[in-house]
């Protein structure tokens, strides 16, 4: 059997990062300061998390307007889907290996 | 040791940001024990108006017996005057406000942000079958047919509350089938609209509000 623990997608080795994607993954688009808020970060490191999941293509970033305030607000990709799912697969393999 | 429960930890943090991020989780027990306290004593006023109107004869299980002719029917205006109208208005606006009340000293307490996405998502969810239902229902009113007001009420509501039970704390949806429930066995009784009523705004919200506050707040 193969170990889980490659499974891990190495750039979720972060509490920040796993909050960005799973608050992602259930809201069609998240705000930054709506991330701040739930995930009680300083601005620059959320800021930095965000451009490093971005970069790898896993979440698109939409620029917009709300009056002539900009709203920037984050979305998950297909490719962060399919890697985050993967990832918590394998957390989940490691559970029941601790059982066993 | 520590390590060992790491992936544990990860993925409930995980679950509870997912949580957070789509559901009001704030909604309080207690909002559920005053709005059904609310709801027994404007259906205790209520049935004290009923009463002295009506002769006092076993209800009939006809809802022919419930369809005012057309020269009974009030006009909207003196409808909007009438006094169950007015009770079940103030009754609506206690329960809201006391809901809201208990809510709100609740997120403070837990330090989550009242008003937020997910709030507006539930508030949505929840409204938009109520209002719906509120215009049939008034339509309802205008034909006579005052027999299905009291099973309408709980049915919509009940609806409502299915439908905005993904966005909150989800076992809200069992309250919203017992009303459903409720509301469509009401629709064969129709003269006892008034303790159906009671039941589901009253004393099920009651019920569910303990049930949630010893489930999620006692400390």
């Amino acid at each position: 059997m193969k170990n889980p623990i490659e499974q891990l997608q190495k750039v979720f080795d972060s509490r920040v990062r796993l909050g960005i994607m799973s608050a992602l993954m259930v809201n069609d688009a998240v705000s930054f300061n709506e991330l701040k808020e739930l995930i009680q970060v300083t601005d620059g490191n959320l800021a930095s998390h965000l451009k490093a999941l971005e970069e790898n293509g896993l979440l698109k970033v939409n620029k917009g307007f709300v009056g002539r305030k900009t709203n920037t607000t984050y979305s998950v990709t297909k490719v962060g889907e399919r890697s985050f799912r993967q990832h918590l697969d394998a957390l989940e393999q490691m559970i029941k290996q601790m059982g066993k | 040791m520590n390590s060992r429960n790491q992936p544990i930890e990860t993925l409930q943090d995980i679950k509870n940001i997912m949580n957070r991020s789509s559901r009001f989780i704030s909604l309080s027990g207690l909002s559920g024990v005053a709005a059904g306290v609310c709801a027994l004593v404007g259906a205790w006023f209520a049935h004290g108006v009923i009463n002295s109107g009506s002769t006092a004869r076993y209800p009939s299980k006809h809802l022919s017996d419930y369809v005012l002719s057309d020269s009974a029917i009030p006009t909207m205006r003196a409808f909007m005057g009438d006094r169950l109208f007015q009770i079940a208005v103030l009754t609506f606006i206690a329960a809201f406000g006391f809901s809201f009340l208990f809510t709100y000293l609740r997120s403070r307490k837990e330090n989550i942000p009242v008003w937020g996405t997910a709030a507006r998502r539930l508030m949505w969810n929840v409204l938009l079958p109520m209002m719906v239902g509120g215009i049939f229902l008034l339509k309802l009113i205008e034909a006579g047919v005052i027999g299905l007001i009291a099973p309408g009420c709980l049915i919509f509501y009940g609806l409502a509350l299915i439908n905005g039970s993904k966005f909150t704390l989800g076992e809200i949806r069992y309250l919203g089938y017992a009303n459903v429930l409720l509301g469509l066995i009401n629709c064969w009784y129709p003269g006892l609209g008034i303790y159906f009523w009671a039941m589901g705004f009253g004393v099920l919200h009651i019920v569910y509000g303990v049930v949630m506050w010893n489930k999620y707040e006692r400390a």
